[in-house]
């Protein structure tokens, strides 16, 4: 770090090749509220930070048709203020405003919560729910790649050196939609997730569950997808049976440390109640629009 | 290591400074720059007392590279007094006693102001809320949150 660079390229070009030119630990900057703290804490000592907010396509948040992209470096107190985009992913909200304090949601963005790879960040297990797709770019070129599958583990994800998430694409929401995200902390504010929980899911006009994406953070070293916690909902009514099918698929999937801040048997027995209060929530929220 | 000159404009006066890439804005402030009313608590992000705001953006300094800085306005609590006369929020600090050993006082106040400039008429949830990024040790937050909506009143006369 004693030759540290910082650069601030304006196109994905060349950030791509700054990255992929460097031989040294190089760090890609947006918020810098994990990045920073590393960097001062002596965790990782990079010799080229790019920060990439100024490239335009990790800034915006568009409609494309009925969905919504979101760049990877908008600032969580970017998204809280998009008035439609709270409206439609009220469940992605619910992960980003529990991001921090204010003055970490003012630089704090989602692409970072992501890339950090913390099995804890409270903005993924909502994007996974809602069946967000990273755009990835690299020296080799543009690939998609569904945020469950960004996170290998703790601290680690799938991207390659020179790689970067540019943007977050949302599928369009059919009506009777709704998505709910929770989590357990002992503080109300400016805590870890010991437990979170998101669940997305859609209702046909008579009320029955036609789709469902649930996701679980911090029971096991990755934000985790469990196809079998949607399943127990969809081609249901939601009701008690398809609640307690969803609590114990979801407890099923926990795989999680035991440590100061939650045993193996509270974080899994957490993970049950946090997906069916979440469901119950989604649910409302699928009902009203 | 190669110095960036950055030029921004702190508290109304344009100021230029050398910073190296690995220097946070709040050393810059402190260290470069002599403005020592930002106060340095945990250097994580964690206890607010280095707040400031970055073009109406409430951050903590010691969050962001002083490179970062660069063609942005800032505000410290040097620009929160006009001359001699407080600023409503300070007066209603020392009114009510809301701080004790006084490290926290400047992040809190700037937390304040950003506070009431984006919500005129809080509640009180709405103040505990809103300066959750801010710790004090001393006070118990009760004086605090009693000075800050004293002075929304105040403010909104």
């Amino acid at each position: 770090m004693q030759n540290l660079r910082y650069e601030a390229p304006e196109t994905l070009a060349d950030a791509t090749a700054l990255l992929s030119a460097e031989d040294g630990v190089a760090r890609i900057l947006a918020g810098g509220t994990d990045v920073i703290v590393q960097m001062h804490s002596d965790l990782i000592e990079p010799d080229l930070i790019v920060d990439v907010k100024n490239i335009p396509e990790l800034t915006e948040i568009a409609k494309e048709g009925g969905a919504y992209r979101f760049g990877a470096a908008v600032s969580g107190k970017t998204l809280m203020l998009h008035e439609d985009f709270n409206k439609t992913w009220p469940g992605i909200m619910d992960g980003v405003q529990l991001l921090g304090s204010l003055q970490v949601r003012g630089r704090a963005s989602v692409g970072g919560n992501l890339c950090n790879a913390s099995p804890a960040a409270d903005s993924v297990p909502p994007m996974i729910a809602a069946g967000a797709v990273a755009s990835v770019i690299g020296p080799n070129g543009a690939r998609d790649i569904p945020v469950e599958d960004i996170v290998t583990g703790p601290g680690r994800t799938c991207l390659e050196k020179g790689e970067i998430v540019v943007s977050f694409l949302l599928p369009e929401r059919p009506p009777r939609s709704g998505d709910a995200y929770l989590r357990f902390t002992p503080r109300t504010e400016m805590d870890i997730a010991v437990v979170g929980a998101g669940v997305n899911l859609t209702l046909d006009g008579g009320g029955a569950c036609t789709a469902a994406r649930v996701a679980l953070g911090a029971v096991a070293p990755t934000p985790l997808l469990v196809a079998e916690a949607a399943d127990a909902l969809i081609g249901t009514k939601v009701d008690d049976a398809a609640m307690e099918a969803l609590a114990a698929a979801a407890r099923a999937a926990c795989n999680p440390i035991d440590d100061k801040r939650g045993t193996i048997e509270f974080r899994t027995k957490v993970a049950g109640v946090l997906a069916r209060r979440a469901a119950a929530i989604a649910l409302e929220r699928a009902g009203a629009n | 290591m190669t110095k960036h000159h950055i030029r921004t404009t702190i508290n109304g006066d344009e100021t230029d400074v050398l910073v190296e890439p690995t220097q946070s804005l709040l050393d810059v402030l402190r260290d470069e720059l002599h403005l020592t009313g930002t106060k340095e608590g945990c250097a994580t992000g964690d206890c607010g007392a280095c707040s400031v705001t970055i073009d109406g953006n409430l951050v903590c300094s010691c969050l962001v590279l002083g490179v970062e800085a660069d063609g942005t306005e800032i505000e410290t609590i040097e620009g929160m007094a006009s001359g001699d006369e407080l600023h409503p929020l300070q007066e209603k600090f020392i009114e009510h006693v809301a701080l004790q050993c006084g490290i926290c006082t400047p992040g809190l106040l700037i937390a304040a102001k950003h506070l009431l400039e984006e919500n005129p008429d809080p509640t009180e949830e709405e103040v505990r809320y809103g300066l959750a990024g801010n710790l004090c040790r001393c006070t118990g937050y009760q004086k605090v949150v009693e000075a800050v909506l004293d002075a929304a009143q105040v403010m909104q006369k």
